[in-house]
């Protein structure tokens, strides 16, 4: 079955299963590695992408609802990555191991793009569901936070 | 006996520590097996309709206050999961509309349908239920005035709680939770003409100790 929607800015025509995972349609049918695999039970936040804009958990969206929706994976978060939440991510070197850091900058950016400056608690209910096993966190907050413009570094 | 201790609540499914007039409906009314709901007609053999009413509903009350119901009926701002029952996981909080907050909403997880593969439950719309319809730790008593006051249902009548308990399909995914989740007793039709029912004999509560 045949499934249309509108990948990084470019529209896709996918002849797949239509309960197949979007990860695995965009990991393996699609070349778009960025995103990672990490659980498979939307528990860890690593196949983070974006479907209209709201973050969702790709592991566990069937193909089929996508169909003539927008999606967007770390590689069409920005033309030549600098989103202000990957510059902020360089600039503060966030990543440690760094396999959990697309899904965490993909809720980021559902995030800023809601609520442009956010406060902790804000960052934390949005964050809370991205996992990161290296402990990154304080450095993950503030690089929100940078890439909101309220701190000073 | 279901004790659910950590979020202060004390549920009992499966026993009886009926008292007063409800003890009288016990004597009339056979316990229910725990995967079965009495039909409306099991109730026939209680005379005065308004203790007739009040053991309908606390048949009833062992879907409402079953594990797969109270858990996104909350106390709080965020849902439980499982049987106990204990915190959702991830953490999840209701947000403005009682579906998560931006990044966490409920649908970024939560499919139309159960996965299966995933164990992660679905249905149509999923959501928490407004604060002010929380349910956990409530007696079937306590649920039943809920039931009942239109500041508490969301404003609906008792013929559109009929409506919602029978044909929702949020309401429905009880019955089929997926994943090997305990499903709630009865089926959906039964727990809506048990509704019906009650609603039908005056929409009475049981006493405030009655517990099915």
């Amino acid at each position: 079955m045949s499934i249309r929607f509108r990948l990084n800015g470019v529209d896709r025509d996918i002849d797949a299963d239509p309960e197949m995972p979007l990860l695995w349609a965009l990991r393996d049918l699609l070349g778009l590695t960025g995103t990672k695999y990490g659980c498979g039970h939307a528990l860890c936040g690593a196949c983070t992408v974006h479907v209209d804009g709201d973050a969702v958990r790709s592991c566990v969206v069937p193909l089929r609802r996508v169909s003539g929706r927008t999606v967007t994976t770390i590689e069409g978060l920005s033309a030549d990555g600098n989103h202000p939440l990957q510059k902020a991510w360089v600039d503060l070197a966030v990543p440690q191991c760094g396999f959990c850091q697309a899904g965490q900058i993909m809720t980021a950016a559902a995030l800023l793009a809601r609520i442009p400056h956010p406060n902790d608690s804000e960052i934390d209910r949005s964050m809370a569901g991205n996992l990161c096993r290296c402990g990154t966190y304080q450095r993950i907050r503030a690089a929100i936070k940078k890439a909101a413009g309220t701190t000073e570094d | 006996m279901l004790l659910a201790r950590s979020i202060g609540a004390t549920i009992l499914i499966g026993g009886c520590a009926a008292t007063g007039r409800d003890a009288k409906n016990s004597a009339s009314v056979s316990p229910s097996a725990s995967s079965e709901l009495k039909d409306p007609a099991a109730f026939a053999g209680i005379s005065d309709t308004a203790e007739r009413s009040g053991a309908l509903f606390l048949e009833a009350s062992r879907v409402l206050l079953h594990p797969r119901c109270i858990n996104c009926h909350p106390d709080g701002d965020s849902p439980y999961q499982g049987n106990l029952p204990q915190l959702h996981d991830p953490p999840v909080s209701r947000g403005p509309d009682d579906r998560g907050v931006v990044g966490m909403r409920c649908n970024s997880c939560h499919q139309d349908q159960n996965i299966e593969l995933a164990a992660v439950p679905g249905v149509t719309n999923w959501r928490l239920a407004p604060r002010e319809m929380a349910w956990v730790g409530k007696t079937p008593a306590a649920v039943c005035e809920q039931l009942k006051d239109p500041k508490r249902n969301g404003g609906h009548t008792l013929e559109q709680i009929v409506e919602h308990t029978t044909y929702d399909e949020l309401v429905g995914w009880g019955w089929k939770p997926g994943a090997g989740r305990e499903p709630v007793p009865g089926t959906q039709a039964g727990f809506g003409a048990l509704i019906a029912e009650w609603i039908h004999t005056g929409a009475q509560c049981p006493v405030q100790e009655a517990r099915r």
